[in-house]
Order: structure tokens, then sequence, then C-alpha cells
């Protein structure tokens, strides 16, 4: 320990070089929301409590549906992507990684289901 | 085994460099700091941000039952427009207005713009009025 110098103990504890690219998925992706949760909320929330048929014939309609797809999959990119920034500042050890993996998981499965969904009303 | 104090170091006089890990000045967290507009709707725009996934799951269950079928349409369809979903869909409503107008701060931030004190705060303030309208806005219509 006492024979290492301060270069040889800093080697190895630099960043991970990736932080310019999380920094800009979530500017990406942010812009995006920007515009698509207005039109998400809009169109998702006057059709939200209608009866069965209506619903599957609103998200037959390419404007409805399409909306849907790129908010279901941008926003859970987006969740993705900030849920890891929590993570890292509050979890630590292995368990930063383990939750870390899990709610890489659940973002890509979530936006899959939905995305698999809408395309299987809309088709 | 943990590193050795920088004394235990310096009295033993075999080192090579400063070993002193873990034995440091902290620099001020949250806990000395007053709370500020600032910083307290930075702390908001993460847990919006965040508490956003009970909403964003429960709508992609909606979506996959209205593939499945009418009889699973319905079960979820009944959970999202009961009180409890009414009361859930409403509090993420606020959150992602609130989320979203922190999202166009923190974008005019890294833009440059605004970083002066009073900006700052005053960004904040109109974060939680624009928030606030655009909720009762959507209430309204929806």
């Amino acid at each position: 320990m006492a024979f290492l110098t301060d270069r040889k103990r800093a080697v190895g504890m630099g960043s991970a070089k990736t932080g310019t690219e999380h920094h800009w998925q979530m500017m990406v992706t942010s812009v995006a929301l920007l515009v698509l949760i207005p039109f998400f909320v809009f169109t998702f929330g006057a059709i939200l409590g209608a009866p069965y048929e209506e619903v599957i014939a609103y998200y037959q309609r390419p404007f409805p549906a399409v909306v849907a797809i790129l908010t279901m999959l941008v926003g859970w990119l987006h969740f993705r992507h900030g849920v890891q920034t929590l993570i890292e500042d509050y979890v630590h050890g292995l368990a930063r990684k383990v939750v870390i993996i899990v709610m890489i998981c659940v973002s890509y499965s979530a936006a899959a289901f939905a995305i698999f969904a809408i395309v299987r009303i809309a088709l | 085994m943990a590193p050795p104090s920088r004394a235990a170091v310096a009295k033993k006089g075999t080192h090579m460099a400063d070993v002193n890990r873990g034995n440091r000045p902290l620099s001020p967290h949250l806990t000395i700091y007053r709370p500020q507009l600032t910083s307290m709707t930075s702390i908001l725009v993460r847990i919006s941000g965040n508490a956003l996934i009970v909403a964003g799951l429960l709508i992609v269950w909606w979506f996959v039952a209205a593939a499945t079928g009418p009889e699973a349409f319905a079960r979820a369809n009944a959970v999202l427009t009961s009180w409890f979903g009414d009361l859930v869909l409403f509090g993420s409503v606020l959150c992602l207005w609130y989320h979203t107008f922190g999202g166009i701060r923190h974008l005019i931030w890294d833009s440059g713009h605004m970083l002066d004190v009073d900006k700052s705060e005053m960004a904040g303030q109109i974060m939680i009025i624009a928030a606030v309208l655009m909720t009762i806005f959507t209430v309204i219509v929806l």
C-alpha cells in the first residue's frame, strides 16, 4: 500500500466516460417528450373511461396510436436513464448494480409490452 | 483493511505519497443549508419524475388488457377509472406537468441561460404556477 504512488492509486478511479452520452440521451428524449406528452395526455385522457369497442376503434386510428407508441418508447427510455441517476445517488455497492439492471429491464419490458399491445389493437 | 490515517503514515515515515483517504473535510450537504426554492423545486423534479413509474405501469397494463380482450380490459379499466385510479392519475398529471416544466428549466440552464440567483428563483416560481395551471386545465378539459 505505502509503495503505491499517487498516480498508480488514481489510475482506473476516474469517470466511466459515458456521462456525456447519458446527458445527451436525456436532452434528446426530454425535447421529444415536450411534444409527445401534451399529445398523449389529451388523446389518452380523451378515451380513458370509454367502452371497450370505442377504445379499440380509437387506437386503430393512426394519430392516437402513433402518439401512444412514441410516448411509451421515448418515455420509458427517458425513465430508464433518469432512474439510473436516482439509483446512483442513493444505492451503493452490489445493490446499486442489481437495482440499475432490474430497472433497465423493467423500463424496456414496459415499453415492449405497451408497443406490442398498441400495434395489436391498431392492426 | 482500512487505509491508515495521515498521522499513522507520517509517524511510520514509510509512505511514498499522502494516503489520507476517508479522513478529509466534507463539503456542506443538504442538511447544512436552509431550504431554498431552487433546491426544493429541483428535488421535487426528481421525485415527480420517478413517481411517474406508477401511472406509467398502470397505463401499460391498460393497453395490454385492451389488446387481450373485453374481460381483461374491463378489469384494468375498472381500476384506472375507480376513485383510487382517479387519485393516482390526478397526482400523476400534476407530477407530469411539474416534471415537464422542470425539464424545460434544465434545458434553459443547459443552454447557459437563467443561471443567476434571481432568475433561477423566478424560474422556480414560474414552474410551480405553470404546473398548477396546466393541471387545472387538464382536469377541466378531460
